[in-house]
């Protein structure tokens, strides 16, 4: 039977009923969630009609309103420059020296946009329709809609600041089309696109600073949230350079932290890239939505040896002239690929998927790039007892369009493989292997990016909101831009009318307790004196958890996963060893710190994916496939938003009363779709 | 491959420093630079000495975060950043000297970590585009000649790591600003603002401490991002239309 | 209240920066100054070749200069006018010279225990001291042959025409001029080159081309075309 929303607006699918309990004894029921922001009506109107009733902040009061942003990210960059512009008192954090080097710096490939400039069907509708679709049917509507409706002003707004998009000869705009997505709508700047947007970004940002609006704290880390009555009124950050612990307050505060893919230790994340600050606003209240969601992409450079630090991603854009293959038989995997003759290779995604064959989606070409290397037919260098790698080949690319031809196409990046790997692409097919690369799980947010914390707004990768199960090439860079140009500036400004709010003083109770709390955590990562350094812990989580929680999840891995990681955490509490001091830079210090949150991030990563019994984009549980092996989405038990709230810390643990954790709580909500029926995906 | 590593230690910025030595065994061709300095760090912690504090943050050389004085040689021996330097281009046995950047306007703050806020101190003069959120017109209102769209797109990949300053004799930021000057200047969105800009970052560049510009070259050849020397060009002469234009 | 906040953002920003004060504006001073004494230097090499076409026509020269633009000027009227402009152009250069070297060496207090040139020449390195050379050499030039007329032979110094040769006769004071000449060609490879870029007259890899060519074509002609006139006198060709 249809339902209808409070202005007629007719359900397509039912709330979800869950019947399995894999996770059962891991975690405590809680209460259903309700978006209380959630619009309503026909899905078109729904933003507009949500920025005329938010309320207004008279200009004359913003001055006296002040904004803590956390990252300067495409999301808090974008988000602290808008609010300068618009009178704000604005405080922007990162943790580098310059707001300039956020990680989004690297993305590659491009930002979507439904400009329709090539005249080739595009829309906001149907941009809506592949990015709910990409995400397997796990976000928000409404989110997603109001994503692809502001898209094309992000491209207007950066095109203002100086971007410099690659264009055609006319002069106008060039796009292309990327991710297996059938319309050109990705805007780019050749491999650099995150490049250029963040500088846009970075330098609308730095103008506030001039202006008087904005003041940067670079080399500043956020350790904790200050939260006072219930709302978020500020944060405990250290001072990288001088180890000062600083309480900054204000009247709202907005994470724009970016994403934690580096609970994996190797992923193509930068190597600062952290879950801290959300984690630490997880554990003062705020709910972690859909943690396990990860993305795993399929073409990054594989791993060399023991002592790698980072994966480094080859754009997904090679795929479309690359071919992928592994030799037929296990013996050829030592062989020169050379001298593999054709009728010995399999080329198996041609093979398993005829249709889409080298462009299906990430999470298909990982998952299958995976179960090759499992046969045994992986190639390159031994890994521990593996061979990690596939082959992407150009040759066929090259004979069709000339070495030249691949060259003005893909030269940067044939080359810093070459750099990093020492072969020549040219001549040898590359080898690549999936990588952890993105996180589609948050913090939870409701439409207006409010945690359920009030006073706490998200943006960016560190919320859950737009991606579903799975992100679509080129729409984090849309989604982070979105949510700090247009997004969070027509939102936080409801919550802000009712500002200023009565000044907190720093020797309010909970700020002082914020404060202590985080100088004992320094002093106890200081005095463990054990014999392990943060790293070596933060490679083992690293290893539990790509083996485990990584590319095929089983309900036994999970679990194992789980006991691993309460074993390693333990060790860590108190067998770590930080050298130096608390009031210098320090940066094993700091490393310390991120990976203890890390490992309480990865059991509930654990935790989240093992009660999730089915299949959804990123997400693959080996219980739930098809018979062809192919993930099996169940609507009628998932079709919900899983958003975690930290359980009450045990008291039975009094000497660690910093890593103890107790049975966190899960509130789901429903996804009901009114603009967009749910179909399982096939790419066959 | 063995190393011999002579190293910069500076516990603050307020400490004199001095060169260290260290014996670095079992390095392999495959790691870079930095996984290198992972390693040597790791050994140390075990051994009850402070690891050496360097920057980095992406190491896939697009941030601009990390840059070492690498025998001499700001990012060492190849044209890339520190983070995609590779040991493949040493050998066993070598000696290898590691400096941070040296310039009075990038203090040492630890080791081999400087600060760079100069940089974002001299963009925050004119370094942008005043546009507003919001007012933008639609984006390809504007054309842009292709050939100017490329040269200020090149122009922009500066990293803004500080390699051409550390390498420059009179520790001049030019090419940094020069590389700005010129993906701005070639947009047509970038003229209101043109002269007020150049003379604006050029004040404040001067005022950080830098040194003038005397055409040498090294920083153009220590660029990763192989910005050329002309922006330096672009500089000077977007700085006397200025001046012609009485500011 | 105030949150702890130990970060300051010391060096502030500047307030009405003036393009005037720029270290850039010195360098465009420099480079005009210098373009000046290019100008110079090439009309003067010019007279100096006239000691190939012998005693009186070299005299002749040297008086002509004297004269030109008689009777609205003044006798030694253009000289003078030509003298005050390259002694105004010699100061603006060396002062701003002084001031860049000054800043330079203040903005790298602390020096690298290794450092190696990529890409700078031997020219262009040697800027400041060739700079120094050029100006030592220029009081001893104008002692030599304009203010304190002093023959080193000890000969007359009424007549310019004797007076070099006289001066060129000697092995060392030849050698004296070969150096200045070798520290003003360099000078000169490096200096066109660089005022041309500070002028921003080098926006595209054919233009920085040209400006290095330029470099080298004035430094081997001014500095050999100088030269040519001591080597001819030590060499006897030219004498009196
Ligand atoms: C290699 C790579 C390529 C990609 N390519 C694409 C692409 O082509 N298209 C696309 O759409 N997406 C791409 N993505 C994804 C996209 O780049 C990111 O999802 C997006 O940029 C995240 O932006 P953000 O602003 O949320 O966070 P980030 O850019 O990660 O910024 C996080 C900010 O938070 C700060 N911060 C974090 N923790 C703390 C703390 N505790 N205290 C203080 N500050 C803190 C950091 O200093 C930083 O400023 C790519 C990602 C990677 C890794
Ligand atoms: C005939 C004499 C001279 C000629 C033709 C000449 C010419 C030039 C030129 C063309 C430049 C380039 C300017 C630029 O970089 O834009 C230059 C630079 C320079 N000159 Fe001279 N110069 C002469 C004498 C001197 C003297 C006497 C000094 C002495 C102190 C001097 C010191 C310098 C220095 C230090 C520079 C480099 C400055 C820099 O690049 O920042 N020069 N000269
Ligand atoms: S110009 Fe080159 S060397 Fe200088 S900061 Fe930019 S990228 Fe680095
Ligand atoms: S660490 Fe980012 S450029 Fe080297």
């Amino acid at each position: 039977m249809a339902m209808t929303d409070a202005s007629g607006t007719v359900a397509l699918n039912q709330p979800s009923v869950q019947t399995s309990d894999d996770a059962a004894g891991y975690y405590t029921p809680g209460e259903p969630i309700v978006d209380a922001k959630a619009p309503t009506g026909p899905i078109a109107t729904r933003w507009t009609n949500r920025k005329f009733e938010n309320r207004l902040v008279n200009p004359a009061n913003r001055r006296k309103l002040t904004v803590i942003i956390v990252g300067t990210g495409l999301a808090g960059g974008s988000a602290a420059a808008t609010l300068g512009e618009a009178g704000y008192n604005v405080k922007s954090f990162c943790y580098q020296d310059s707001p300039r080097r956020a990680h989004s710096i690297a993305a590659q490939g491009g930002i979507n946009a439904a400009k329709n400039y090539k005249e080739d069907g595009d829309s906001v509708h149907r941009l809506f329709y592949d990015t709910v679709k990409g995400g397997d049917y796990r976000s928000r509507e409404s989110n997603v809609y109001r994503l692809a409706e502001v898209s094309a002003n992000i491209i207007d707004q950066c095109v203002a600041q100086g971007v410099p998009f690659a264009r055609e000869y006319g002069g106008l705009l060039d796009n292309r089309s990327f991710g297996g997505v059938q319309v050109s709508r990705t805007f780019y700047a050749r491999g650099q696109t995150g490049q250029q947007l963040l500088i846009g970004a970075y330098q609308a940002l730095e103008r506030q600073v001039a202006a008087g609006t904005v003041t940067t704290y670079t080399r500043h880390e956020m350790l904790d949230l200050v939260m006072v009555d219930g709302k978020a009124r500020g944060i405990i950050a250290r001072d990288m350079v001088t180890g000062a612990v600083e309480t900054h307050t204000a009247d709202v505060v907005v994470l724009a932290s970016g994403g934690y893919g580096n609970v994996f230790y190797l992923s193509t994340n930068a190597m600062g890239c952290n879950v801290t600050a959300a984690w630490r606003a997880h554990r003062k209240g705020a709910y972690m939505a859909n943690p396990s969601y990860t993305q795993i992409h399929p073409t990054c450079i594989p791993v060399s040896g023991e002592h790698q630090s980072k994966l480094t991603l080859m754009s997904e854009s090679l795929r479309n002239d690359g071919r992928i293959w592994v030799p037929k038989n296990k013996e050829d995997c030592d062989k020169d690929p050379r001298d593999i003759p054709e009728e010995d290779r399999d080329y198996y995604l041609e093979r398993i998927y005829p249709s889409f064959g080298n462009l299906v989606p990430r999470d298909i070409a990982s998952r299958q790039a995976k179960n090759m290397c499992d046969e045994g037919r992986g190639v390159g260098p031994m890994v521990g007892d593996f061979r990690r790698g596939v082959y992407l080949d150009f040759a066929d690319a090259i004979a069709r369009l000339g070495k030249a031809g691949i060259e003005e196409k893909y030269d940067n990046l044939l080359d810093m493989y070459e750099r990093i790997t020492g072969e020549n692409p040219y001549e040898v097919p590359m080898r690549i292997y999936p990588a952890v690369h993105y996180v589609m799980g948050g913090l939870w947010v409701d439409y207006d990016l409010q945690s359920n914390i009030p006073g706490l707004f998200v943006t960016g990768e560190a919320n859950f909101s737009d991606h579903g199960a799975n992100r679509l090439g080129a729409s984090a860079l849309m989604q982070g831009l979105a949510d700090g140009y247009f997004v969070l500036p027509n939102t936080i400004r409801d919550y802000l009318a009712d500002g200023p709010f009565e000044t907190v003083t720093e020797d309010h109770p909970e700020v002082v307790a914020a404060h202590q709390a985080v100088q004992a955590r320094i002093e106890r990562f200081l005095s463990i004196d054990g014999e392990r350094s943060a790293d070596s812990f933060h490679k083992e989580l690293g290893h539990l958890m790509w083996e485990y929680c990584g590319m095929e999840r089983t309900a036994e891995g999970l679990r194992k996963a789980i006991d691993g990681i309460r074993e390693l955490k333990r060790e860590f509490w108190s067998n770590l060893k930080v050298l130096g001091t608390a009031d210098s830079l320090n940066q094993s210090l700091e490393k310390a710190g991120r990976v203890a949150d890390f490992l309480e991030l990865g059991e509930l990563m654990c935790i989240d994916a093992l009660n999730r019994r089915e299949s959804c984009g990123g997400h693959f549980r080996a219980e739930s496939q098809t018979e062809d092996g192919e993930a099996l989405r169940i609507d009628e038990e998932f079709a919900y938003v899983a958003a975690w709230e930290f359980g009450t810390a045990v008291e039975n643990d009094p000497n660690e009363p910093q890593s103890s954790m107790g049975t966190p709580v899960l509130h789901k909500e429903d996804l009901i779709y009114t603009a967009i029926e749910m179909k399982q995906r096939s790419y066959k | 491959m063995k190393l011999t590593l002579n190293i910069w230690r500076q516990a603050d910025a307020a400490a004199t420093g001095e060169m260290r030595t260290y014996a670095l065994d079992g390095v392999s061709e495959d790691m870079s630079f930095l996984e290198m300095l992972d390693v040597l760090n790791e050994q140390l912690n075990a051994k009850g000495e402070e690891p050496i504090a360097f920057d980095s943050d992406c190491r896939e050389g697009i941030c601009g975060t990390c840059g070492l004085m690498i025998n001499g040689q700001a990012h060492g021996p190849e044209v890339t950043t520190t983070c995609q330097l590779h040991m493949r281009s040493f050998k066993d046995g070598d000696e290898i000297t590691i400096e941070p950047w040296r310039a009075d306007a990038f203090p040492v703050v630890k080791d081999l970590v400087v600060d760079r806020g100069a940089f974002d101190r001299i963009i925050q003069q004119g370094g942008f585009i005043s546009a507003n959120t919001g007012s933008a017109p639609e984006a390809n209102s504007v054309p842009v000649p292709r050939d100017k769209a490329l040269r200020s797109f090149n122009m922009a990949t500066c990293i803004g790591c500080g390699a051409c300053v550390a390498a420059c004799p009179n520790g001049s930021a030019s090419l940094f600003m020069g590389a700005k000057i010129t993906h701005l200047g070639e947009l047509p969105q970038g003229q209101p603002e043109r002269d007020q800009r150049v003379v604006n970052m050029v004040g404040q560049h001067d005022h950080e401490g830098f040194g003038g510009c005397t055409n040498i070259g090294e920083c153009a050849a220590a660029c990763p991002k192989e910005i050329p020397l002309d922006v330096i060009s672009q500089l000077n002469k977007d700085l006397r239309t200025a001046l012609k234009h009485g500011h | 209240m105030t949150p702890v906040a130990t970060h300051t953002s010391a060096p502030t920003l500047v307030k009405g920066s003036r393009a005037a004060r720029s270290t850039i504006t010195l360098k465009i001073l420099m480079a005009a100054s210098g373009i000046v004494f290019i100008g110079f230097v090439l009309v003067h090499m010019y007279g100096n070749l006239k000691a190939f076409a012998g005693h009186d026509a070299f005299n002749e020269y040297a008086h002509h200069l004297r004269t030109f633009g008689e009777p609205i000027l003044p006798y030694e009227g253009l000289l003078w006018i030509v003298r005050v402009g390259l002694i105004a152009a010699l100061v603006v250069h060396v002062a701003s010279a002084y001031a860049l070297a000054r800043r330079a060496s203040t903005a790298r207090t602390q020096k690298y225990a290794v450092k190696k040139n990529r890409s700078s020449s031997l020219s262009s390195r040697t800027m400041r001291w060739g700079g120094v050379t050029i100006l030592v050499f220029l009081v001893w030039h104008l002692l030599n042959f304009t203010i304190g007329k002093i023959n080193p032979s000890g000969g007359a110094t009424n007549d310019p025409y004797n007076l070099m040769v006289d001066t060129f006769d000697l092995w060392w004071m030849t050698i004296i001029y070969l150096v200045a000449m070798l520290a003003l060609g360099l000078h000169l490879h490096h200096g066109t080159w660089s005022a041309l870029q500070t002028l921003g007259l080098t926006g595209t890899a054919a233009a920085r081309t040209r400006a290095k060519t330029a470099g080298w074509v004035l430094a081997v002609v001014i500095a050999g075309g100088f030269s040519l006139v001591p080597l001819f006198v030590l060499l006897g060709v030219i004498s009196k």
